[in-house]
C-alpha cells in the first residue's frame, strides 16, 4: 500500500500524477460557504490521503471550523464536490448523521459524552439496533477495543472519572470502533498537558499505520512538526497551500497564516526612545487556571506595549492574568514600586489597571443598560455601593466621555446594544478612561469594527501613551501591532519565548520568535 | 410644527417604550369593566369596625389592604428575578417560617394564655433575620452553587412550612394583644387600614434604596452580563445573594402583616401561594423574566392590579375554588397582550395611523 505524505522516499510524487486519486480517501473540491454577506470560504480545495494526519491550521476567521462543519454535515456547502473513497460520484453529507454513516467521525473540543455513564455505554451509545444488550459482552468488547487502543480506562467506570485526555481518547475509540476512515480531531490537545498530548499523539500514530486518515486542526505549531505529514493552511476563507510538514520551515508556516512577505521591514520609527519611562508594574511567575505558563512582565510608564503570537498562543490568557480576570490568578506584582496582590479584576481596578476584553459583546457591553449607565459602571463600582452618582453628575460624566472619543448615539439614554460595534467599544474605552487608569490593557480594541472607529481608537491610545498612560495593545493584524507599539512581547504555544523592542520590531523578527525552533537568535528564549 | 412632530413621536416613545403601561392598561381595563358591571364597586363609606372605630370601608380600601403584603413581596421578587434570572418560589413557606418565629418570642413558652411575653420590636427583629436566613440560603444555593434560582428554592418551598410548624412544636399560639393586632388591622383614630401603611413605607425604603445606594445599576449589570460585570470589579455572588436577603426581609414584613390579621398561624395555608401571585406582579409590570432590567414601580403597581382583580372576582361572587381559573384566563389575556410579540404589531399598526399624517405635514 502507499502511503502518502508518511514516507520520506516519494515525496515528489505526491503532488503529481495519479498516485493522490488513487490514495486519497476524501477530496474535497472548490468549496464555497457565505454567511449573509461574508464569504466564509472560498473556492478551497482540500485533499485526505489514507494514513496521514494532516494539520489544518490558519488564524480567526480563515475558514477551518466552516469546512469541518461542512465535511461533518453540520453546514451545507453552497457549491462545490466531495468525493469519498468508495463512492463514484460526489457525495452530499447533509447531517451529522449521515456523516457518520459515510465513515467521518469527528472528536470536538468539548466532548460531547454523558460524564456520568460508563466508559462502555458511552463507546457504543446510541449505535444499538437490537433491543436488549448484553452488558457482559458490550464490557468485553469495550475491553478489548481499550486494550487494543492502549487507552488506560476500565469499562465500567464512568466516564467523568477520567482525565480529560483518556476521556478524547475514549471519543476517538468511539470513532475507531465506528469503523470510521476520516477522523477529525478538532484543537483536542488544547486543555491538555504535554503527557496527555504525547498518550494522544501515541494513538493517533497508531489510528494512522492502520490507514485512518487524520484530519488534525491545532493553533500548536510544535505539535505540527511532531506528528503531522502534512499541513493545509487557510487564511480568509480562501486556500493558501498545502505543504509537506517536512518540506516546510516554521517560519514560513507562520507568515502563510498571517499573509506575509517573509523580509525586513522598516523599523518602527521613534521606539527606542520611548522605552525609557520609570517600571510601573513588574510582575513575576504570573499565572492563572488558564494552561499558560509562568510569565514574567515589565511595564514602563508612557509605553505602548502588545503582545504578538498566532491565535490561542495565550495572548489573551496572558493579559487577562495579569487583570485577575481568570480564575486562579496570582503572582508576585509590584505596582509603583509596593507590593501588590491582584487575584481577582477588583483588585486590578484598585491597583488603577483596566482591562477590555476582545469579547465585547460577552464580556464589554451590558447590552440593555443605557450608554450613560455603561459608561459610569466601572467607575461606581470603585466608588462604593453606598456613593452612587447622582444624575446629574452621571449625565456630566456621560456628556464628556461621548464627545471625547466621537461616540455617535442617539443620546446618553440609547440601550449600548442599539450601537454600532466600533461605538460600542468606544463606549467601553470611555467607560475605563473615566477610572483614571495607569496601566490600560486593550485586548483586540480593533477587531471587527469599521475603520473610522479603528483610526480613532488608535489615535486615542497614542494620546494616552503621550500623556504618561502604559497601554497594552493586543490585535491580530501585525502591521497594527508595528505601528502602535514600541516592544512586543512575543507568545509561542502558551508561553512567552521572547522581547523585542527598539530595531529589533519587524515582521521578520517577529515571525521568526514566534515560529522558533530551528531560527535561533530572534529573541531571547 | 417640530414641535408637535416631536410630540407625536414622544407620544408613541412612551407608549412603546414605558413598561408602566402594561399594568396601567390592565387596570383601567378592570375600572372600566366594573363601572359598567357595577358602579357600586367603587363607593367608600365611613363605618365602624369591631371596636367600635370610625373607619374607611370598600372595595378599594379592601384592595390597598389585602394587596400589601402582595406588594410587599413584588419588591423583593423584582429584585431576585432582575439579578438572578429565576424566581424564589419559597416566599409562601419563608412567611411561614417567619411568622412561626415571630410568634415564638411573642408568646414564650406560654402559648395559650394570649398575653405577649417579650417587646413586640424583638419579636419582629428576631422574624426579620428568620427571613434573611432564609434568603440567605437561597442566595448562596444560587450564586455559589449556581443551582437554578427555581430549583434552589424549591428546598424551602417543600421545607419551610415543617420548619414552621417545629419553630413551634406544631401548636398554635394565640396572641390577643391589641397593639400587635393594629398591625394587621387598625391604628386607633386612623381610618385606613394598617397594613396599606406598612407597604408604603416599604416603597419609601426600597425607593431609598434605589435612589441612595448603586443597587439598580449593580442589580441590573449582574442580571444582564455576569462577566461584564466580573471584570467592572462587581462580585456577581455577593449581589445575588444581596437580592435574596432583601427578599427575605420583604417575606420578614408580609409574614407581620400576615400573623397580625389572623393572630394565630396556620402553617399549611398562611400565604399559600402568594409566590406565584408575586412573580405575576413582576411579569404583569413588564419586568422580564429572565433578568436584567427591572421597574420597581411598574412590578408594585402590578401587584394592586392582581388584587383588584382577586377583589372583583370576590365580588361577583365567584366560587373559591373556581377562582383560580378565572384568575388564570384573565391573566393569559393580560400576559399576550403585553408580550413583545403583540406590542410591536400593536406599534405597527399605532405607527402606520399617525405616519400618513406626519409624512403629509412634513410636505
Amino acid at each position: 500500500m502507499f502511503v502518502c505524505g508518511e514516507s520520506q522516499d516519494v515525496p515528489a510524487l505526491i503532488f503529481r500524477g495519479n498516485y493522490m486519486k488513487e490514495n486519497s480517501i476524501l477530496e474535497m473540491r472548490g468549496i464555497s460557504r457565505s454567511f449573509l454577506s461574508v464569504k466564509a470560504l472560498q473556492n478551497v480545495d482540500f485533499t485526505l490521503c489514507r494514513g496521514e494526519i494532516m494539520a489544518l491550521m490558519g488564524e480567526n476567521g480563515a475558514g477551518k471550523s466552516t469546512l469541518i462543519k461542512i465535511l461533518t454535515g453540520v453546514y451545507t456547502k453552497d457549491s462545490g464536490e466531495i468525493y469519498l473513497k468508495g463512492h463514484s460520484g460526489p457525495v452530499e453529507i447533509s447531517s451529522p448523521q449521515q456523516a457518520q454513516e459515510l465513515g467521518i467521525s469527528t472528536v470536538y473540543q468539548e466532548i460531547p459524552l454523558c460524564p456520568n455513564l460508563s466508559v462502555a455505554e458511552n463507546i457504543y451509545a446510541g449505535r444499538h439496533k437490537k433491543r436488549l444488550i448484553s452488558w457482559r459482552k458490550l464490557n468485553e468488547k469495550a475491553e478489548k477495543l481499550l486494550s487494543s487502543l492502549g487507552i488506560p480506562a476500565s469499562p465500567v467506570q464512568p466516564l467523568g472519572s477520567c482525565s480529560v485526555a483518556v476521556q478524547q481518547m475514549i471519543a476517538i475509540a468511539r470513532a475507531v470502533d465506528m469503523e470510521c476512515s476520516i477522523l477529525v480531531l478538532d484543537e483536542p490537545t488544547s486543555s491538555l498537558d504535554e503527557q496527555e498530548t504525547e498518550r494522544l499523539f501515541e494513538l493517533m500514530r497508531q489510528l494512522r499505520s492502520k490507514g485512518a486518515g487524520i484530519i488534525f486542526v491545532t493553533h500548536f505549531l510544535d505539535q505540527v512538526y511532531d506528528i503531522c505529514d502534512r499541513v493545509t493552511v487557510l487564511r480568509d476563507g480562501r486556500l493558501t497551500g498545502v505543504y509537506n510538514v517536512s518540506d516546510i520551515s516554521r517560519v514560513q508556516l507562520v507568515a502563510e497564516m498571517l499573509g506575509r512577505e517573509l523580509d525586513d521591514s522598516p523599523v518602527a520609527a521613534e521606539a527606542e526612545d520611548k522605552s525609557v519611562g520609570e517600571v510601573l508594574y513588574h510582575g513575576r511567575n504570573i499565572h492563572s487556571s488558564e494552561n499558560i505558563a509562568p510569565f514574567e512582565l515589565t511595564v514602563r510608564k508612557g509605553e505602548i506595549s502588545g503582545f504578538a503570537g498566532l491565535l490561542g498562543s495565550g495572548r489573551s490568557e496572558c493579559v487577562r492574568a495579569v487583570f485577575g480576570a481568570d480564575k486562579g490568578t496570582d503572582g508576585n506584582v509590584v505596582m509603583n514600586g509596593k507590593t501588590v496582590s491582584i487575584r481577582k479584576p477588583s483588585d486590578a481596578i484598585k491597583n488603577g489597571i483596566a482591562y477590555l476584553s476582545e469579547d465585547r459583546k460577552a464580556e464589554g457591553i451590558i447590552g440593555e443598560l443605557s450608554v450613560r449607565e455603561n459608561i459610569i459602571l466601572a467607575l461606581q463600582v470603585k466608588k462604593g455601593f453606598f456613593r452612587p452618582f447622582s444624575k446629574s453628575e452621571a449625565e456630566g460624566f456621560a456628556d464628556e466621555y461621548i464627545r471625547a472619543p466621537g461616540i455617535k448615539t442617539a443620546s446618553a439614554d440609547t440601550p449600548v446594544k442599539e450601537l454600532s460595534g466600533g461605538n460600542q467599544q468606544k463606549v467601553i474605552l470611555a467607560r475605563w478612561l473615566l477610572t483614571h487608569p495607569e496601566y490600560l490593557i486593550l485586548d483586540e480594541p480593533t477587531r471587527g469594527i469599521d475603520i473610522g472607529a479603528k483610526a480613532d481608537i488608535q489615535r486615542l491610545v497614542k494620546k494616552l501613551a503621550d500623556d504618561g498612560m502604559s497601554v497594552t495593545f493586543i490585535s491580530s493584524e501585525l502591521g497594527e501591532m508595528l505601528g502602535i507599539c514600541s516592544r512586543l512581547f512575543v507568545m509561542r504555544d502558551r508561553k512567552m519565548v521572547g522581547q523585542l523592542s527598539g530595531r529589533q520590531l519587524s515582521e521578520d523578527n517577529i515571525m521568526k520568535t514566534i515560529a522558533g525552533g530551528e531560527h535561533d537568535g530572534a529573541g531571547p528564549q | 410644527m417640530m414641535a408637535q412632530d416631536r410630540s407625536k413621536r414622544n407620544f408613541l416613545r412612551f407608549f412603546s417604550g414605558k413598561q408602566f403601561l402594561i399594568p396601567l392598561a390592565a387596570l383601567l381595563a378592570l375600572v372600566i369593566f366594573n363601572l359598567i358591571a357595577d358602579p357600586e364597586f367603587f363607593r367608600v363609606t365611613l363605618g365602624r369596625n369591631s371596636a367600635g372605630d370610625p373607619v374607611l370601608a370598600g372595595n378599594l380600601i379592601s384592595i390597598l389592604d389585602n394587596g400589601s403584603e402582595l406588594a410587599i413581596l413584588a419588591i423583593g421578587m423584582t429584585l431576585v428575578t432582575a439579578a438572578s434570572g429565576g424566581q424564589d418560589i419559597s416566599a409562601g413557606a419563608v412567611i411561614a417560617i417567619c411568622g412561626s418565629a415571630l410568634l415564638r418570642v411573642l408568646c414564650g413558652s406560654d402559648l395559650t394564655s394570649g398575653q405577649i411575653q417579650s417587646p413586640i420590636i424583638v419579636a419582629f427583629l428576631v422574624c426579620c433575620l428568620a427571613g434573611m436566613l432564609c434568603g440567605a440560603f437561597n442566595g448562596a444555593l444560587v450564586a455559589f452553587f449556581r443551582i437554578q434560582p427555581m430549583v434552589a428554592t424549591l428546598i424551602l418551598f417543600t421545607a419551610g412550612r415543617s420548619i414552621a410548624a417545629w419553630i413551634n412544636n406544631n401548636e398554635l399560639p394565640m396572641v390577643a394583644d391589641s397593639t400587635f393586632a393594629s398591625f394587621g388591622g387598625y391604628i386607633k383614630g386612623v381610618p385606613m387600614p394598617t397594613p396599606f401603611f406598612i407597604a408604603l413605607i416599604c416603597f419609601a425604603a426600597v425607593w431609598a434604596l434605589l435612589r441612595f445606594t448603586s443597587l439598580g445599576l449593580y442589580v441590573q449589570s449582574v442580571g444582564i452580563s455576569e462577566k461584564t460585570s466580573r471584570l467592572n470589579g462587581l462580585d456577581p455572588r455577593i449581589v445575588k445573594v444581596g437580592v435574596f436577603v432583601i427578599m427575605g426581609l420583604c417575606c420578614a414584613v408580609a409574614a407581620l402583616i400576615k400573623v397580625s390579621r389572623l393572630k394565630t398561624i396556620n402553617y399549611s395555608i398562611i400565604a399559600k401561594d402568594i409566590e406565584m401571585d408575586a412573580i405575576l406582579a413582576v411579569a404583569l409590570g413588564g419586568n422580564p423574566l429572565s433578568g436584567g432590567k427591572f421597574r420597581m414601580s411598574s412590578s408594585i403597581l402590578g401587584a394592586y392590579v392582581i388584587q383588584f382583580l382577586t377583589t372583583t372576582l370576590y365580588k361577583f361572587d365567584v366560587q373559591s375554588d373556581a377562582l383560580s381559573a378565572y384568575k388564570a384566563a384573565a391573566v393569559i389575556i393580560l400576559v399576550v397582550l403585553s408580550s413583545p410579540v403583540v406590542r410591536e404589531k400593536l406599534m405597527k399598526l399605532l405607527r402606520s395611523f399617525s405616519e400618513p399624517e406626519t409624512a403629509g405635514k412634513q410636505v
